[in-house]
């Protein structure tokens, strides 16, 4: 955990670093006004994401996970694997919660296909995610718009798993 | 914002009916702790989206991820999300910036839906670990073709609902 944390932070600030040189040659002027923007962008962006990261552990908090897991039931063909699409969007928290609740479907007897399917749906379109994370740093039309158009490859994942019969 | 804000506080509410004050506190502290871990990573990733957007030269990035970049557009996104380092906090304001200097919705949705797929920062710290190695890479493996589809998906939509442009 902290290894991995350490190598995000060295190779962010090293792409930070290698990007801020190249501006820099551009001449001073290129990285005074980057950075100013960038710097702006934070300042706009900060309240969001502490109502969202603060707030995100209650939301999580009332949730129990054993609803969702309840959801992913075993062996429930496409019925299950519509459940676990709906079940990944309504998942909050962040990537423990989701890969924890997929983990525990498995060992109570899901069905592959159908934690697959929750996976990537949650990957793709949690909720929360989108409006905590996505919202805030991209414009709003296109965070739906993708989210709309991912709709169909969670049940697509699931007809490949289904098809070749793994994992 | 303001949606959040209320599902938060009740949320809250329900945590204090139920846990007392001790348990909104926990979860509190415990929230804040990774509020202050995360905020210097938000800055990085702003910068590095505003030294993006001053860099890439617009002409051709709308040439290799614009509305005509085709196959290779897609594939050229669906590559960038899966090396991108970092969390949520890199990929979308790189994302954004890529959207303003001239990459399409299509392009601009490869990228993102390959970096939550087959980005190997979020399957190595936590997938590999909570779901096993099998059932990841399966995953991944099966994932595969879904960025590069998703946005062909997009950008077939996206001519058809503004078949004008985008509108303003």
């Amino acid at each position: 955990m902290t290894m991995s944390a350490l190598i995000i932070d060295i190779s962010l600030w090293g792409s930070v670093l290698v990007l801020g040189i190249i501006a820099f040659r551009r001449g001073r002027v290129v990285v005074v006004s980057a950075a100013r923007e960038g710097a702006m962008d934070f300042i706009n962006i900060v309240p969001r994401i502490a109502l969202g990261v603060i707030g995100s552990g209650y939301i999580a908090a009332v949730i129990p996970p054993e609803i969702i897991t309840g959801w992913l039931g075993p062996d429930s063909g496409w019925l299950g694997v519509l459940t676990a699409v709906i079940a990944g969007g309504l998942t909050p928290g962040g990537p423990v919660v989701g890969f924890s609740i997929g983990a525990v479907a498995l060992k109570v007897g899901g069905g592959s296909p159908q934690v697959i399917a929750y996976v990537v749906a949650w990957a793709l379109f949690a909720f929360q995610r989108l409006i905590l994370w996505e919202i805030p740093f991209m414009p709003a039309k296109f965070v739906w718009f993708r989210a709309a158009v991912s709709v169909p490859f969670p049940f697509l994942a699931a007809a490949l798993a289904m098809a070749i019969g793994k994992p | 914002m303001i949606f959040i804000a209320v599902l938060v506080a009740v949320s809250a509410t329900l945590v204090y009916r139920r846990d007392g004050l001790d348990g909104v506190l926990k979860i509190l502290t415990h929230d804040l702790w990774l509020f202050g871990e995360i905020l210097p990573r938000v800055l990085a990733g702003c910068l590095l989206g505003a030294f993006i957007t001053e860099i890439l030269p617009h002409e051709k990035v709308s040439r290799s991820l614009g509305p005509n970049s085709g196959l290779k557009g897609l594939l050229i996104g669906t590559a960038f999300g899966a090396i991108l380092p970092g969390g949520p906090f890199t990929a979308y304001p790189v994302a954004a910036a890529l959207l303003t200097v001239g990459a399409d919705f299509g392009a601009t949705i490869a990228m993102v839906v390959s970096w939550t797929l087959i980005g190997y920062g979020r399957a190595v710290a936590w997938e590999l670990p909570i779901l096993g190695t099998d059932f990841t890479l399966w995953r991944i493996v099966i994932s595969l073709p879904i960025p590069v589809l998703a946005g062909a998906l997009g950008r077939f939509v996206y001519v058809r609902m503004y078949p004008k442009g985008e509108p303003s």
